[in-house]
C-alpha cells in the first residue's frame, strides 16, 4: 500500500530532455509557469500545450505515466472547476435552486482546469526526467548567490538529498512495524475515528525512535567521512551547460514571447 | 624505516568515561588501556556486547577523545584539532547498519561523498570512485539505488565509500552483524583482499569467532580491559578464559578441548576444519 | 492426529502485473505436528518471510490455503483475527516495535487487544516475563532504558503473553553476542518444554537450528527443497552447498573425517554427538 506512492519519481533515460542540465530544466519550468499565468485565450493555451507535447514526446515518457501522476489530483481539479462554474457572476445560462451556471463561469472553469493540468504535467515531466540528486544539485547551484546573504543553501540541499535517500527506507520500516503490531492484534481498519487515531501510536512511536537513531548514526558516519559543512566542498559531477541547453532556452523564450504578444489581443 | 613509522595506532594509558558519568562516579569504560597496532596488520578485536570495544574504536578516528592518556594515529595525536580531517581521512570507519551510513540515493554519489568533503578535484573523485567500487566488486552497480541492494552489497558500498578517502587504516565495527551468511562471506572476502592487496591496516570488531580466525592477531576485551592478545592460535587455546568473558570458541577447538579434558593428548590449536580433521585422524589411528 | 498447521499448495506473487512482479512462494505444501520444533532455513529471498506472514494471516494466500487444526484461517473474519493470536509471530529485531511507557504495558499490548480481563492480562504478562528471563524489577521501567538484549526479551514476551499455540521466531538471535544468543535459545527451549507449544524458527545459523529442531524445512527460490530430520537434511551436504547454504561446522568436520577414512557418521551435527562418536571410535580401537 505505502509502496505505491510516487513521490518525485524518476524514470531514468537518455533522451534530449533527460540530458538537459538540471538548472536549465528548473529555469525552463519557471519560464513555462510564468507563461501559463500570462495566457489569456485559447490560442496561447494551445501554444503552451504544444510546447508541453513537444517536450513530452522528446522525453519519451509514456503519456500513461503522466496521467497516472494527475490521478490523485482529479478531485481537487473538479472541485475548483465546479466552484468557478457556479460562483462566477455574469450572464446566466441555467439555474436551479441556489446554483447558477454563468457563461463567464464556464469560461473560467475551462481555462482553470487547462492551466492546472498543464502546470502539473509540466512539473511532473521535470521530476520524471531529472534524478533527485541532479535536482538538488541544480537547486543548490541556482540558489548559490543567496549564500552571500547567509542563506543556508548548501545545508538545505544536503537535507533535501538525505530526505530523498531515507524515504524508501522509512516506508519499508513503517510496513515492518505495522506488520509486527498487527501480529500482536493491533487493528488499524476498524473502530471509530478516535480509536483509529489511537491505533497509530504503536506505529508512530517506534518509527520516530528509529528515525532519531538513524539520524544519530548517520551523523557519526558523515563525520567519519570528513563531512564539515559546505566549505571547501567539491563535486564529482560538475553541472555543465551544453548546446542542448541553448536550444531549449530559445524554445522557452519563444514560448514566453509568443504568449506576451498574444496577450493584448485576448487570444 | 624507524620503528615509529610502523605503528598505525597507539593507545597509551587510555582512560575514558561517558560524559553522563560524573567525575569519580561510576566505572570508566576503560582505564589505563595500552594497545599498539602495526601498520599493514589485520587485527580482530573480540568481546561481548558492552565490553567497550566500540567505544575504543571510536577513539581511533577522533569521534571520541580520551579523558586520560592519548591516542596517536600514524603519528598524529587525536586531540590535535587542526589534524582532525587528516586523522579521519587516514582512519576510515564502517559501522554495523549499512542503511544508516549512506547519504545519497545513487551508489556512486554515495561513494563520492567523502572525497567531495575533502575538496578533491572532480576528475580525481571520478577516478577514486571507480577504483573504490572496483576494489569491492560493486562497479556494475554504480548507478543503482542503495535501498534495492542486498545487505552484503550495501556494506561493500559503505566500504568503498571509505576507501575513496584513500585511508591507511579501516576500522570496521561489527560490519557483518546484520548480514546473512552469504553477505558475511562477501564482506569478509572484501576486507581480506584490501588488507592483502592494498596493504591497508584492518581493525575488525566482531563477536564472530569464525571471522576472528582470519585475522593475524586477536585482541580479546572484557570489562574495558584487554583480557588476552596474540595470534588466533595463541588466543583460542585459552578456552576457559574466553568462556569467562562470555565468548564461545570455534567448534573445532571446543571438540579438541573436551577430548583433552577426557584425558587424551590433542593439540588445541588446530583451528581450521582441515587442521582439526588431520589432528583427529592421527589421534584416532594412533 | 490433525496437524496443528497445514500449508496447502500455497503460492504468493508480489506486485502482480507490474515490471516488479516476483513470485516469492510457489506451490508449497507441508504440515507441522503439534508440539514440534521446526527449523526453517534458506538464504535471503528464498520465501521464508512471505511464508511466515501467511501462517498467522498477515498475508492472504493468492492460491492455496492455511489450515489451523484442520480449519482454514480464512473461513470467516473471526477465524482470521483469531489466527493472529493463535499463531504468534516474532519478527526480526522485534525490539524496534516497542512503544509503551513501561515494560509491563508493552508486554500487555497483545493480551489487551485480545480483550482479556485485567487479572488475566496481569497473570500472562508476568508469566511471559518469567519465560524470557526478565527480572520483576524492570516491569515498571521504560523499555527504552534497557540494554539491547533485554529489549529483545521484552518484545518476545509481548508475543508469548498472547499464549499462542504456535510461535514463529524470525532470526531471534540476530545481532546478539554469543552469550546472549545462548541464553535466549535456552529460554526458547525451556519455554517449549514447559508449555508444549509448537515452535517454528527461521535462522541463518545452522548450528543453532540443528541443535534445537526436530525437523528442518529447507527453502530455495520459493519452493521446498528438503524437509526432514536434521540428520536426513545434513546428509545431503552437497546439495545444501549447491543452493548456497552451509552445514553445521561439526558436520563439515565429520565429512572430512569420513573422507580421511575414519568410520564416522557424516551426518553428525551436534558437538555432543560428535564427542561420543569420537570416544567410541577410540575406545573401539
Amino acid at each position: 500500500m505505502l509502496k505505491d506512492i510516487t513521490l518525485g519519481q524518476f524514470f531514468p533515460g537518455n533522451s534530449f530532455v533527460h540530458r538537459l542540465d538540471a538548472r536549465s530544466k528548473l529555469l525552463l519550468l519557471l519560464l513555462y509557469i510564468v507563461s501559463l499565468f500570462l495566457c489569456r485565450g485559447l490560442l496561447s493555451y494551445g501554444l503552451a500545450l504544444g510546447y508541453l507535447a513537444l517536450a513530452v514526446s522528446l522525453s519519451r515518457i509514456p503519456l500513461k505515466s503522466l496521467f497516472k501522476g494527475l490521478k490523485p489530483l482529479i478531485f481537487v481539479i473538479i472541485f475548483t472547476a465546479l466552484i468557478n462554474m457556479f460562483y462566477t457572476p455574469g450572464k446566466v445560462l441555467a439555474e436551479f435552486w441556489i446554483l447558477r451556471i454563468t457563461e463567464e463561469g464556464l469560461h473560467n472553469a475551462f481555462f482553470l482546469v487547462l492551466r492546472i493540468v498543464l502546470l502539473i504535467s509540466g512539473s511532473f515531466l521535470m521530476t520524471y526526467t531529472t534524478s533527485p540528486i541532479d535536482l538538488t544539485d541544480g537547486l543548490e547551484s541556482l540558489l548559490s548567490p543567496l549564500k552571500k546573504l547567509r542563506f543556508p543553501v548548501h545545508e538545505l540541499a544536503m537535507m533535501m538529498s538525505i530526505a530523498l535517500r531515507f524515504i524508501p527506507t522509512l516506508i519499508e520500516e513503517t510496513d515492518k512495524i505495522m506488520s509486527a503490531q498487527k501480529a500482536r492484534g493491533a487493528d488499524f481498519e476498524n473502530g471509530s475515528l478516535i480509536q483509529r487515531a489511537k491505533a497509530l501510536i504503536p506505529i508512530l512511536v517506534p518509527l520516530f525512535i528509529s528515525a532519531f537513531r538513524r539520524a544519530e548514526e548517520l551523523a557519526t558516519a558523515m563525520e567519519c567521512r570528513c563531512y564539515h559543512g559546505g566549505e571547501g566542498r567539491t563535486k564529482m559531477k560538475q553541472l555543465r551547460y551544453s548546446s542542448l541547453d541553448a536550444v531549449a532556452a530559445v524554445a522557452g523564450i519563444l514560448l514566453l514571447a509568443g504568449i506576451i504578444v498574444l496577450r493584448p489581443f485576448g487570444l | 624505516m624507524s620503528n615509529i613509522m610502523n605503528i598505525a595506532i597507539q593507545a597509551g594509558d587510555l582512560t575514558f568515561r561517558y560524559p553522563s558519568q560524573q567525575e569519580g562516579e561510576g566505572r570508566p569504560v576503560f582505564e589505563d588501556l595500552n594497545l599498539q597496532i602495526q601498520e599493514g596488520s589485520f587485527v580482530a578485536i573480540l568481546g561481548h556486547n558492552g565490553c567497550g570495544k566500540s567505544t575504543l574504536a571510536k577513539h581511533f578516528n577522533a569521534i571520541l577523545l580520551p579523558e586520560g592518556g592519548s591516542v596517536t594515529v600514524f603519528g598524529l595525536d587525536t586531540k590535535e584539532e587542526d589534524a582532525l580531517l587528516d586523522i579521519r581521512r587516514t582512519v576510515g570507519m564502517v559501522f554495523q547498519n549499512p542503511d544508516n551510513q549512506m547519504v545519497a540515493n545513487v551508489v556512486e554519489e554515495d561513494v563520492a561523498f567523502a572525497p567531495e568533503n575533502l575538496g578533491v578535484p572532480s576528475e580525481e573523485i571520478r577516478r577514486r570512485v571507480d577504483n573504490a567500487l572496483k576494489a569491492v566488486g560493486m562497479y556494475d552497480y554504480r548507478r543503482h539505488a542503495p535501498h534495492l541492494l542486498s545487505g552484503g552489497q550495501k556494506q561493500r558500498v559503505a566500504i568503498a565509500g571509505v576507501i575513496a578517502m584513500k585511508p591507511r587504516c579501516i576500522v570496521l565495527d561489527e560490519p557483518t552483524a546484520m548480514l546473512d551468511p552469504h553477505g558475511r562471506e562477501e564482506v569478509m572476502q572484501t576486507i581480506l583482499r584490501l588488507n592483502r592487496e592494498q596493504g591497508i591496516t584492518v581493525i575488525l570488531i566482531t563477536h564472530h569467532m569464525t571471522e576472528a580466525i582470519c585475522a593475524q592477531r586477536v585482541v580479546v576485551m572484557d570489562k574495558g580491559r584487554i583480557l588476552t592478545d596474540g595470534s588466533p592460535k595463541e588466543v583460542f587455546v585459552q578456552v576457559e578464559k574466553l568462556k569467562q568473558a562470555g565468548l564461545t570458541v570455534p567448534v573445532t577447538t571446543e571438540l579438541l578441548y573436551r577430548l583433552k579434558q577426557a584425558g587424551y593428548d590433542l593439540p588445541l590449536d588446530a583451528l581450521s576444519t582441515e587442521e582439526c580433521a588431520q589432528a583427529l585422524c592421527n589421534w584416532a589411528k594412533a | 492426529m490433525t496437524p496443528i498447521i497445514e500449508v496447502r499448495d500455497l503460492s504468493h506473487t508480489y506486485s502482480r502485473g507490474t515490471p516488479f512482479e516476483h513470485t516469492a512462494v510457489k506451490n508449497m505444501s507441508f504440515t507441522v505436528a503439534s508440539g514440534e520444533f521446526l527449523g526453517i532455513i534458506g538464504h535471503t529471498g528464498s520465501g521464508k518471510s512471505t511464508l511466515m506472514q501467511h501462517l498467522n494471516g498477515l498475508l492472504k494466500p493468492e492460491q492455496g490455503d492455511i489450515l489451523l487444526k484442520g480449519e482454514s484461517i480464512w473461513k470467516d473474519k473471526q477465524s482470521t483475527r483469531q489466527a493472529r493470536f493463535r499463531v504468534g509471530l516474532v519478527f526480526q529485531y522485534p525490539e524496534y516495535q516497542l512503544f509503551e511507557e513501561t515494560v509491563y504495558k508493552d508486554i500487555a499490548f497483545g493480551p489487551k487487544n485480545m480483550k482479556l480481563k485485567e487479572e488475566e492480562i496481569r497473570r500472562r504478562v508476568y508469566r511471559a516475563a518469567h519465560f524470557v528471563g526478565l527480572p520483576e524489577d524492570v516491569m515498571e521501567k521504560s523499555p527504552f532504558e534497557l540494554s539491547g538484549g533485554q529489549k529483545r526479551r521484552v518484545a518476545i514476551a509481548g508475543v508469548i503473553a498472547m499464549e499462542p499455540e504456535v510461535i514463529i521466531f524470525d532470526e531471534p538471535t540476530a545481532g546478539l553476542d554469543p552469550a546472549g544468543c545462548q541464553s535466549l535459545l535456552d529460554n526458547i527451549a525451556q519455554y517449549r518444554k514447559e508449555t508444549g507449544a509448537t515452535i517454528l524458527m527461521v535462522s541463518h545459523s545452522m548450528d543453532d537450528v540443528a541443535r534445537l529442531a526436530d525437523r528442518l524445512l529447507v527453502l530455495n527460490h520459493g519452493s521446498i527443497e528438503m524437509l526432514g530430520s536434521p540428520a536426513e537434511v545434513f546428509r545431503q551436504a552437497k546439495r545444501l552447498k549447491e543452493i548456497g547454504l552451509s552445514v553445521p561446522q561439526v558436520t563439515e568436520l565429520f565429512l572430512r573425517l569420513k573422507e580421511l577414512g575414519l568410520a564416522v557418521d557424516a551426518a553428525t551435527y551436534t558437538p555432543e554427538e560428535a564427542l561420543s562418536q569420537l570416544l567410541r571410535l577410540k575406545g573401539g580401537c
